[in-house]
Order: C-alpha cells, then sequence, then structure tokens
C-alpha cells in the first residue's frame, strides 16, 4: 500500500520530506497465520481458486480512520506489485498494491457505505478484492506471518 | 499556521517513497539533525507526538488521539497548538504604520490600538507574498506573526524595503522575537480556562482585539484571534515560560483541553474556510482573487499605496479573472490540484485544500474557478485518479465560525 501523500505545493516548495520517527515502536498490530503478506502492506489469503486481498492492521493503524475506498471494477485484472484502488484517511491518500496477480472476480461493495470496516476489521470484513490468480507460485514471494511481524518491528523501530 | 502537508509520520510512506533503506536512513538522519525544535519538542515527543520536518522545525503532526478525534475535540472542548514556529515580529517607530502600509492591504492607521487584522504582504504584480495577522499595539508599536514557511521570504522583502525606507529618512526598526514562544489555545474552553491563568477580565477582550498581561506570572501578548473558527487565542510567551504555561493550561482544563498538532489544525482551518499559504493563497493569487476583498482597507481602497495597488483596484472594480470557492463534494475527498470541471466536463479550474471534514463528516474542499461559475449552488464534477465526481460550489466556512465578538 503505497502511500501517496499529498503534500502541498508549500510542503513541496520547502521540500518537506515524508520523514516521522514515532519514538514508541508500535508492535501491537495483529498479523495473522495462514495469510501472505506484501512489504507494501496488503495481505492475501488463498483459498481454493479464489484468493482474498486487504490491507493490514499495521497499515490501517498507520493510516488513522479509512473515509473512503475506491476499488475497481470485477472483470478486470491486476498485476502483482501495481495498484488496483485507493485509501483514502482524513488526511492522506494511499495507494493498494496487488500482491498476486489475476482475474478480480468480486469487490467488496459494503466498502462504499462503511470504509471504517477497513479500520475495525482488516482481516474480515474490510477485505477489498477477491482475485482468480493468474500465477499461484507467486505467493512464495511473499512474506509469511512471522517474516511480516519481523519486517514491521524494523521498519518502525528504523524510522 | 500555514504551512501544510499532511504527513502522518508512516514509516510506510517513506518505505515506499525509497526503496534503499540505507539511503533513507542516511537522509533522515542528515533531515533530522538541521530541524529546529521549539522549547515544547521534549513535551511533545513525551506526549506521544508524531513528529515531521515542516518548514523547518520538528513539529508534531498528531499525537495520541487520532487527526478525526483532535478536530472534533476542539470544537467541543478545546485545543493547544504549539505554533513557536511561526514568526512574531515587532515593527517599532513613528513611522512603523506608514511604512507598513507600503507593504500590506490593510488600513493599518484606522485600527484602534489594541486591534488587529487578517492582513496580506502583497508584491509588485499584487500576488500574496503571505498573509499575516497584524496587530496594532499602539501609534509606534505593530505586532505581527508571519508564516513559518515563508519566515526568510518574508523578512528579507521587509528589511529591503525597511532600508530604503530609513535611507529616506523614515524611523522605523524591528526586533524578532525569537525569545519567545507562541501557544495557539482554540475552542469553547479556551477564555475559561485562561481565565484561571490572568487576573485581567478576557469578557473584554473581543475577536482580534490584543493587549499584554501577566498570563501564569510570566509577561504575555495575547491575541483573540486563531485558525480554527473557534473562539480562542494565541498566547506569545516567553520560551522558558512556555512548558510552565502549557502544562498549567491542560492541567487548569482537567484533561478537556488536548495537545492538538498540525493534521488537526489544517482540517479545523479547512472547515472554517481560511486559506493556507501556499495551497490556497500564492504569489501569484491576489487577495482579490483568495476572497480577502475585505481585508483591503476603506481608505486604500481610495488611496492606494501599497505594492501590487494597481492590480489590486482594478480587480476590485472589475471583478478577479478568478475566485476562489468551497466545495461540497462525493467520492473520494478531493485534494490539492484535483482538477475541477463545469458540467460538460470543460476545466474551470483546480482545488487547492481538499479532505473529509470530521465535523460534517462529508468531503470539503476549495479551490479556484472561472468567475461566473463560482456562485453558491453551481454544480461542478472534480476529477480524481481520472473519474468525475459531483461537486457543488459552497459557501464557507463550512462549520459556522464562533468568534468571539461584541453582542
Amino acid at each position: 500500500m503505497a502511500l501517496r501523500m499529498w503534500a502541498s505545493s508549500t510542503a513541496n516548495a520547502l521540500k518537506i520530506s515524508c520523514v516521522s520517527r514515532p519514538l514508541i515502536s508500535r508492535c501491537f498490530s495483529t498479523v495473522l497465520d495462514g495469510l501472505k503478506y506484501a512489504s507494501s502492506h496488503e495481505w492475501v489469503k488463498h483459498e481454493g481458486s479464489v484468493a482474498t486481498v486487504g490491507i493490514t492492521d499495521h497499515a490501517q493503524d498507520h493510516l488513522g480512520e479509512v473515509v473512503f475506498v475506491d476499488l475497481p471494477e470485477p472483470g478486470g485484472s491486476v498485476a502483482q506489485g501495481s495498484s488496483f484502488g485507493a485509501v483514502e484517511s482524513v488526511k492522506a491518500t494511499s495507494d493498494v498494491n496487488s500482491p498476486i496477480s489475476g482475474e478480480i472476480v468480486e469487490v467488496n461493495t459494503k466498502l462504499t457505505e462503511a470504509p471504517g470496516l477497513v479500520n475495525s476489521s482488516p482481516y474480515e470484513e474490510g477485505w477489498m478484492i477477491k482475485i482468480k490468480p493468474k500465477n499461484p507460485s507467486e505467493l512464495d514471494s511473499l512474506f509469511g506471518a512471522k517474516e511480516y511481524t519481523k519486517f514491521c518491528e524494523e521498519e518502525d523501530a528504523a524510522h | 499556521m500555514r504551512g501544510s502537508l499532511w504527513q502522518l509520520g508512516q514509516s510506510i510512506t517513506r518505505r515506499l517513497a525509497s526503496g534503499d533503506k540505507k539511503a533513507v536512513a542516511h537522509r533522515y538522519f542528515a533531515t533530522e539533525a538541521e530541524l529546529k525544535k521549539t522549547a515544547l519538542y521534549d513535551f511533545h515527543v513525551a506526549n506521544g507526538g508524531k513528529m515531521v520536518p515542516f518548514a523547518g522545525w520538528s513539529m508534531p503532526i498528531q499525537y495520541k488521539d487520532s487527526i478525526m478525534d483532535s478536530t472534533l475535540n476542539c470544537r467541543e472542548n478545546g485545543s493547544l497548538f504549539d505554533v513557536s514556529h511561526m514568526c512574531g515580529l515587532s515593527l517599532k517607530g513613528k513611522d512603523a504604520i506608514p511604512f507598513l502600509e507600503k507593504l500590506v492591504i490593510a488600513d493599518v492607521a484606522g485600527l484602534a490600538p489594541g486591534t488587529g487584522t487578517l492582513t496580506v504582504f502583497t508584491n509588485e504584480k499584487g500576488g500574496a507574498i503571505d498573509d499575516s495577522v497584524i496587530t496594532k499595539v499602539k501609534d509606534d508599536h505593530i505586532y505581527l506573526v508571519v508564516n513559518a514557511g515563508c519566515r526568510d521570504k518574508d523578512l528579507a522583502h521587509i528589511e529591503a524595503h525597511m532600508k530604503a525606507f530609513k535611507a529616506k529618512g523614515g524611523d522605523v526598526s524591528w526586533h524578532i522575537h525569537d525569545e519567545r514562544s507562541l501557544l495557539a489555545l482554540q475552542g469553547p474552553l479556551a477564555a475559561p480556562v485562561l481565565q484561571h491563568l490572568t487576573k485581567e477580565d478576557l469578557s473584554k477582550l473581543y475577536f482580534g482585539e490584543f493587549c499584554m498581561l501577566d498570563i501564569h506570572g510570566s509577561h504575555c501578548f495575547l491575541t483573540r484571534t486563531g485558525y480554527t473558527g473557534e473562539d480562542g487565542f494565541e498566547i506569545s510567551v516567553p520560551s522558558e515560560k512556555a512548558l510552565d504555561l502549557a502544562k498549567a493550561i491542560l492541567e487548569k482544563s482537567e484533561g478537556k483541553i488536548r495537545l492538538t498538532g498540525l493534521g488537526a489544525r489544517d482540517s479545523l482551518r479547512l472547515e472554517a474556510g481560511l486559506c493556507l499559504y501556499g495551497n490556497d493563497m500564492e504569489q501569484h493569487t491576489t487577495p482579490i482573487e483568495a476572497g480577502l476583498t475585505w481585508a483591503v482597507g476603506k481608505r486604500r481602497r481610495a488611496e492606494g499605496g501599497f505594492l501590487g495597488a494597481e492590480v489590486i483596484l482594478k480587480q476590485i472594480q472589475e471583478g478577479p479573472p478568478i475566485r476562489r470557492v468551497g466545495f461540497f463534494s462525493t467520492g473520494p475527498p478531493p485534494r490539492s490540484h484535483s482538477e475541477i470541471q463545469d458540467e460538460q466536463g470543460n476545466n474551470i479550474g483546480e482545488v487547492t485544500s481538499g479532505g473529509f471534514s470530521p465535523c460534517l463528516k462529508k468531503n470539503i474542499a476549495m479551490g479556484y474557478v472561472k468567475s461566473g461559475l463560482h456562485k453558491a449552488g453551481t454544480n461542478v464534477k472534480i476529477v480524481i485518479r481520472g473519474k468525475p465526481n459531483e461537486g457543488v460550489v459552497t459557501k464557507m466556512p463550512f462549520v459556522p465560525t464562533k468568534y468571539y465578538k461584541p453582542s
């Protein structure tokens, strides 16, 4: 989930960079076993012929209240690592990338009316799209739960 | 404030923005070391402030409360902001007023002592160099606060003109209040809480008024003003006493007034329909286009005598080509630079600030459209990620302001 910050022209003019340092590392986010994770903070759950995709608890926690979710139409295709939608919080717009390639078979239309589900239930009711994977071996390139937890800790600690 | 940005301090952002972790770390520390810190820096960090670089300063974008909660709490109870990054300045001398009047659109001479106004520093083309709240302390003393992000260019501009003015025998000098910190106390509890800390009767200090007084044992400059649309104050306090004062305010409010960061400050000012310099007003924007015609004093309209007066007075007469307006919209929240189209899909302007209003629970934005399409109720399209969304021109402020004025 590439956070595309809408830095203002002032910010640009002043060369304000996207830097901050939460001093207290946030290690309280939930990471579920059995899912695969992308370094851009999306999760994917592969069951049978369909893979469900959403953003992680860690991602929603950093974003704050989600006020709008921009999702694609079913039927289109997505490529691994490319953006399929966007999440808007009060102040930031973030692209959401697909962890795997495939055809979009379903989108979570509930998020149109209730974008806050992404915050309250990131792994369940806040799912975003379902994909028919084109190449299931892509899943092997993603993090497991333990690796992702470590990745988040390192990322927070580094900043 | 005025300055800007919504870098909510996400590690995610940084990582993705750059790729090479080592390079990020290197750049990060280099930047961090150069950032200026206010007297309250340690206090912010101790209170969970997410510190971000802002106009050369390390400032809290938010604390533990979310931006949504902080925004709502300001309107319900109150907020305390550290805005010490902004630059307080005193102009002194018997010619301080005629000097300043060459640079701003306000009728400074016409201000009663102890009152102030929002004004704009203009350039030769009538564009805005900065916006600023100026106060006439007395006839030979003007106190003003300029944006942190504009400090260097503003000071250079003022200094250059001051040199020329003094060379002709004018009596004016300045003092930059770097020995002071600036706190903004905003919201319905601002006055009752501050009243606990001073003997002066704050019920007699109305919106836009200024006084020097003792607050919690320190000599402070107090302006009844702010950047949220709420009643409130900006308190200039000697820096060595700033922490004491901040703690006393929070304590007297029994936890209801909360430390509030720049993120909520931006939501609040947007809801109040106030310009953020650098977004909603820039070098090429005139105060007339920005909807600040009211800030051009009556006498100034007749006499001119400020930089860019020809352009500005002509625009007052004939109307500006573009105008700043507000919008409600559906779909994703509009952001700075979102394109605005008419119903037929023709480009008519651009959004300069926008977001989701925590108080109204819907999208609000401001931006510039061609004159003629600026009337409230005009339907527009706002293009976000290539898709047009319904929008309608709306009067500002979006949330009613609650300034303390004589009834």
